[in-house]
């Protein structure tokens, strides 16, 4: 039984083919699942579009505003990028997804169109303003990364839509951002927490605060109480407080319990403030 | 049709465009050099070259690879730096099994293209996403630095003593090695098990007409449908019948043409399922009996009643440990395949005991021994896992009733759920001393869950109580060890046999006695430590090779210089801990022999008959040059004929760090036996020169013409008398000591774990080649590094290797080995055994560096970031 296959050479053909089929890109959350099904013989094989042969989607591209990042652009070209000191956290993020060989295949957007609670891409891009720009046969639509990630394995994507890019406003330019994931070994670790920062200081003072925290909800957040705990005020990781991660809520699992993954939390993003000060 | 271009070569392939690239490689343009180890990108052994970049194969959909540059490990040797890189790994003993080798390889061509003298930090990043569970890493880093600057020399000899390469290393580096999934006939059916999915369970099995294959259950079964470890206990089923003990329980295997099988969806399967309650060792001492066999669910109790009046005490400590499941974790899943010849079946697959493989395939067919033949293939790691059989007996089955050859590859997966674990051990002990710190009494209860089978159970139960007090003078003992049935998976044979679990618990008593003392902490150990004539708490006497002191001393310094260079930051406390152990080597108070086989042919072909199965340790290396030494000839001079059971002598199984001690005898006394035979001949005296050049043998310059084949066959079984209710006795001919420091940073917000450092010194008697005994060490303090740190193994939860964590590259520390050679009169040329010991103080270490960091006890292990810091909120 042969599984059905595409491999489409225009984004027209692939998103006439789109409805009813998965896509895949670099396919290092799409092949892993399926090893995982099929040891228990619980595997049914979904018709697959792959959209690596697609034109135009392999670029990091700069304009006056934005940085736009295409749909096969993937971990290892990010991380190699020429980027400003604002992109520090994302590119941080993507040296640490996997190993070298998953960040050579591995895209940015497969890692958000798969929606895991724990994708360290998500943090840093909540923080940087991320958009997504989706694609189906007739229209166009660009929503912000808050409003695409829905929840554990659930997007905004309608089945006859593609994601295309992220949109990236550029940070101000003396904009500095971290990113720190917290796992129990040292390469390959799926994280029990990671934090991301982007900070504006001017004259000692925060003129400008995003953080955001994953893998403590169903989709990572941003974190406004502490970002406005933050503004105006000297850089100072006392000033994060316990509070300002209420509206986290996470799980117990074999990584770490809900309570560990809260105090972790907090602490990383301590400590991003106190090396981005 | 997809074309590849694979080491320069165009490839055109028929496949499904979604196959994985590791598949095709393997399976159609049949180079094997790319291995499997998970098929999720976790492991990395698939690692290839795509466009120069490493990707993992196994991820990569066929469609992806069209018209693409691949690069294998079997393109290396032809290019300069792929030659530079095998000969590097060859000289640093960067491959023991060579599973991962491959991986390895091509991960570190990706660097070596951008970065020729790479630091150890790129190197790490550039391999940090292939696995190897055998050698620590630190060989490999060393190989991968130094490619492009290998100074040319030409290895010694081999004189017991020297550093050679590994005999068998080639082939492991050019991806030729064979393992248990590398060959099969093409006509080869495919079977697959079909697992309980619940840990407690019953079922029916009905009719399987409807299948497209065929679905083997206990009724094809010839013979016994059973096996075991040991001779009266055979509790296991091949295919269970109608009751299902864990989740991984075998129950019947589809058997067709491989697409069929795998296309079968569980649906299909007619198999009904009445889920039971799980029972937890726990529990299972008032649950009704899982085997009839045990009513009270107790499998084993080892004890050990040693002094009679408890000296007068000035300190006590006590405290209670619970450990988890760990797997092995081998990078090679279980493989093979069976042929019947007639009356007579064959196994090829990965093994660690081909003799005991040979015996439970003989009864599971009703057949006679001689007619089963056992053919190990290189074995891509074993460490206790792959004594048990697996795969043999229903491959056999299958073979056998269709006569067809039969084949089958477990998966991650599979291998994870079905394969045996180390024991959990609940541990309750206390310890005392006098006011000087003389140990006066060691009381220990550990309750080991020993799963749903026997496997090695008793042998955990055994050896446990033997070791549990450490290698001290403790005048009063106490101990008993249980091993508990549960529905969990069968806990067996995993390096250390449950020792390393008790060691936790005894040297953490020794470090609160030391401090309640008033004593420095190795120092304590050095007062308490075993010495030349002391008698054990089994009542054995050590004339000889009680190497602890000297381990200890050797430390000394370095533990001085590692506690003056603690330095603690803002968020980070520096430690440095010590933990011993001893280890005895072979079989508990049992018989375990060894018979090795010289022959020297008419033409001047001398030729090793060594049926010890190398899994990666290195015997087929050590035990020649033992039986090079004592013939007096060099190693190079000898063809190898290695392990089969229709070729070669049994040499016992390759575990309890037996192989070097007790076929290393055996291998010593047949070189000894074919020198006699020789020198008789040629009418010399015992100190006489051999040399074999162009198969002429000369004897002191003269050649000595053969008309027959000479031969030397050498036995030893260690002596030892079987220990009594009391766990009196001789229990192992000799002992292993060992003596590691661990230094580390403890974070104390986020309680991770920072290892810097770990010195061990390890008595071995005599390093009979010092870089694969380093490579012993180091793998085995990766293992313990695992053990202390990350591995929980949670059947269901952690069954693959990305919820399932060993240590990476990245986690294991600078290590520094200093041997010890306190030499043992019945070892060969004075050795003992390596394998199990270098795990054993690890995890104690590096519990005591934290102790020494944080003042925080780690009683639930592995020590997780959240234990940790739980720890050190209750220590203060
Ligand atoms: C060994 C290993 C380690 C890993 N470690 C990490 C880690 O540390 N951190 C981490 O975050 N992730 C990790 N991952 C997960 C994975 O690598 C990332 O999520 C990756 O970025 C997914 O990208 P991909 O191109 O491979 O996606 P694919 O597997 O091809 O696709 C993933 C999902 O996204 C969908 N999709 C992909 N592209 C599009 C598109 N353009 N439009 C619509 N839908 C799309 C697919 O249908 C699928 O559902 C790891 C994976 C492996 C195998
Ligand atoms: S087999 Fe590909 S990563 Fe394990
Ligand atoms: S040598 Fe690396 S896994 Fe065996």
């Amino acid at each position: 039984m042969q599984q059905d296959y595409l491999r489409p050479t225009s984004l027209e053909a692939a998103l006439a083919a789109l409805p009813g089929r998965q896509v895949l890109a670099g396919g290092t959350d799409i092949l892993p699942a399926e090893a995982g099904a099929q040891a228990w013989l619980r595997h049914t094989p979904r018709p697959l579009l792959d959209i690596s042969a697609l034109p135009g989607l392999n670029g990091i591209e700069a304009s006056a505003t934005h940085l736009r990042i295409g749909a096969l652009v993937t971990w290892a070209q990010l991380r190699r990028a020429a980027l400003p000191p604002g992109f520090a956290g994302l590119q941080q993020a993507a040296a640490q997804v996997g190993g070298a060989q998953v960040q050579n295949r591995a895209t940015l957007l497969g890692n958000l169109c798969n929606a895991s609670p724990a994708a360290d891409g998500v943090p840093p891009l909540l923080t940087l303003g991320a958009e997504i720009e989706l694609a189906s046969p007739k229209a166009r639509r660009t929503l912000p990364l808050a409003s695409f990630l829905h929840g554990n394995r659930s997007t905004a994507l309608a089945p006859n839509e593609l994601a295309l890019a992220l949109l990236l406003p550029l940070p101000p330019a003396t904009a500095r951002a971290g990113f720190l994931k917290l796992g129990a070994r040292s390469h390959l670790v799926i994280s029990i927490a990671m934090a991301a920062a982007l900070i504006h200081v001017e004259n000692g003072i925060i003129q400008h605060a995003r953080l955001a925290i994953g893998a403590c909800s169903a989709v990572a957040q941003r974190l406004p109480l502490a970002e406005a705990a933050l503004l105006g005020q000297p850089a100072n990781p006392a000033l994060l407080l316990p509070e300002h991660l209420d509206a986290l809520t996470p799980i117990d699992d074999v990584r770490a319990p809900a309570t560990y993954r809260r105090h972790a939390a907090l602490t990383l993003l301590r400590r991003l403030l106190e090396t981005l000060a | 049709m997809t074309t590849l271009l694979v080491n320069g070569t165009a490839h055109s392939v028929t496949a499904a465009p979604a196959t994985r690239l590791s598949a095709v490689l393997r399976d159609h343009l049949n180079l094997t050099g790319t291995k499997v180890g998970c098929d999720a990108g976790d492991c990395g052994a698939c690692t290839i070259l795509l466009n120069g970049a490493q990707a993992c194969a196994c991820l990569v959909p066929l469609a992806q690879a069209q018209d693409q540059a691949i690069t294998t490990v079997e393109g290396l040797a032809a290019q300069p730096l792929g030659a530079a890189m095998q000969a590097s790994f060859l000289a640093h003993g960067a491959a023991q099994c060579g599973i991962c080798t491959p991986g390895m390889l091509m991960a570190a061509m990706e660097l070596l293209a951008t970065t020729p003298n790479p630091t150890a930090a790129e190197t790490e990043t550039a391999l940090g996403g292939v696995l190897c569970r055998c050698t620590g890493y630190r060989k490999i880093i060393q190989a991968v630095m130094a490619a492009t600057s290998l100074p040319s020399t030409t290895p010694p000899p081999g004189a017991v003593g020297q550093s050679i390469p590994r005999l068998d290393g080639l082939a492991k580096l050019t991806g030729q090695e064979q393992f248990g999934a590398d060959t099969a006939p093409a006509n080869a059916l495919w079977l697959r098990p079909i697992r309980s999915p619940y840990a407690h369970a019953r079922f029916s099995i009905g009719s399987a007409a409807h299948l497209p294959a065929r679905l083997l259950t206990a009724a094809d079964i010839p013979g016994r449908n059973s096996f075991g470890i040991y001779p009266d206990i055979k509790d296991q089923s091949v295919f269970a019948e109608g009751y299902a003990r864990y989740r991984g329980d075998c129950v019947a295997a589809l058997l067709g043409d491989r697409a069929t099988v795998e296309a079968i969806p569980w649906a299909d399967l007619p198999i009904t399922w009445e889920e039971l309650p799980a029972i937890s060792a726990e529990a299972a001492l008032t649950a009704p009996a899982l085997h009839p066999r045990w009513p009270d669910n107790v499998l084993s109790t080892g004890h050990l009643r040693s002094g009679e009046a408890e000296p007068p005490a000035a300190h006590t400590a006590t405290g209670t440990w619970q450990t988890s499941f760990v797997e092995h974790g081998y990078i090679e899943p279980e493989a093979g395949w069976a042929e019947r010849h007639g009356d007579a079946i064959h196994v090829h697959g990965c093994t660690q005991a081909p003799y005991m493989d040979r015996d439970e395939v003989a009864a599971v067919l009703g057949i006679p021994l001689d007619s089963v033949r056992i053919i190990p293939s290189a074995c891509g790691g074993g460490f206790g896992g792959k004594l048990d059989v697996s795969f043999q007996p229903m491959l056999a089955v299958a073979a056998w009733l269709t006569g067809r050859p039969v084949r089958t590859i477990y998966s991650r997966p599979e291998s994870l759920a079905s394969s045996t674990k180390r024991h959990p051990a609940h541990i309750q002990a206390s310890a005392s001393c006098d006011t000087t710190g003389r140990l006066t009494s060691f009381n220990f209860e550990g309750s080991y869950d020993t799963g749903a089978y026997a496997s090695w159970g008793p042998t955990v139960a055994g050896r446990v109580p033997v070791h549990c007090m450490g290698p001290y003078r403790v005048p009063h003992v106490r101990a008993r060890a249980r091993a508990i049935l549960s529905t969990n998976p069968p806990s067996g044979a995993f390096r250390g046999f449950g020792v390393p679990q008790a060691a936790i618990a005894q040297e953490a008593l020794w470090d609160e006695l030391a401090d309640k003392a008033g004593l420095d902490r190795l120092e304590f150990r050095l007062l308490n430590a075993l010495r030349d004539g002391d008698t054990t708490n089994t009542g054995q006497t050590l004339h000889h090779s009680v190497g602890l002191a000297a381990c200890l001393e050797a430390l000394r310094p370095h533990w001085h210089a590692l506690r003056a260079a603690r330095r603690h930051s803002a968020h980070r406390r520096a430690g440095v801990g010590i933990a011993c152990m001893w280890y005895g080597i072979g079989n508990t108070g049992m018989s375990n022999p060894s018979t090795m086989r010289l022959t020297l042919s008419p033409a001047g072909r001398l030729t090793f008959h060594n049926g010890a199965v190398d899994i990666g340790q290195g015997s087929t290396t050590v035990l020649t040059q033992i039986a090079a030494q004592a013939l007096g000839l060099p190693p190079a001079a000898f063809h190898l004929v290695l392990y089969d059971t229709g070729l070669t002598a049994d040499a016992g199984k390759t575990s309890a760090s037996r192989q070097t001690f007790v076929s290393g005898r055996a291998a010593q006394a047949a070189g000894e036996a074919l020198r006699a035979a020789i020198l008789r001949r040629a009418n010399a005296g015992p100190d006489a020169q051999l040399a074999l050049t162009n198969g002429i043998l000369t004897v002191n310059g003269y050649p000595l013409a053969l008309d027959t084949t000479l031969e030397g066959t050498g036995s030893f079984d260690p002596p030892t008398v079987p220990l009594d209710a009391n766990g009196q006795g001789i229990p192992y001919a000799t002992y292993g000591f060992a003596a590691q420091l661990a230094a580390l940073e403890v974070d104390l917000q986020l309680g991770t774990i920072h290892l810097q450092k770990i010195v061990a010194a390890h008595d071995v008697g005599r390093a009979i080649n010092p870089i694969l005994v380093e490579g012993q060490v180091e793998g085995g303090i990766a293992q313990g590094i695992g053990l202390a740190l990350m591995e929980e193994y949670l059947p269901g939860r952690t069954e693959n290797l990305h919820d399932y964590l060993i240590p990476t590259i990245g986690d294991v520390p600078e290590i520094e080995t200093i041997l010890v050679e306190a030499h043992e009169p019945q070892g060969p040329f004075g050795a003992k055994g390596i394998g199990e010991p270098a795990l054993v103080p690890t995890a104690p270490a590096i519990f005591s560096a934290i102790r020494d960091a944080t003042g925080a006890r780690i009683t639930r292990i592995p020590a997780l970031p959240h234990r940790v810091l739980e720890a050190i909120r209750h220590g203060h």
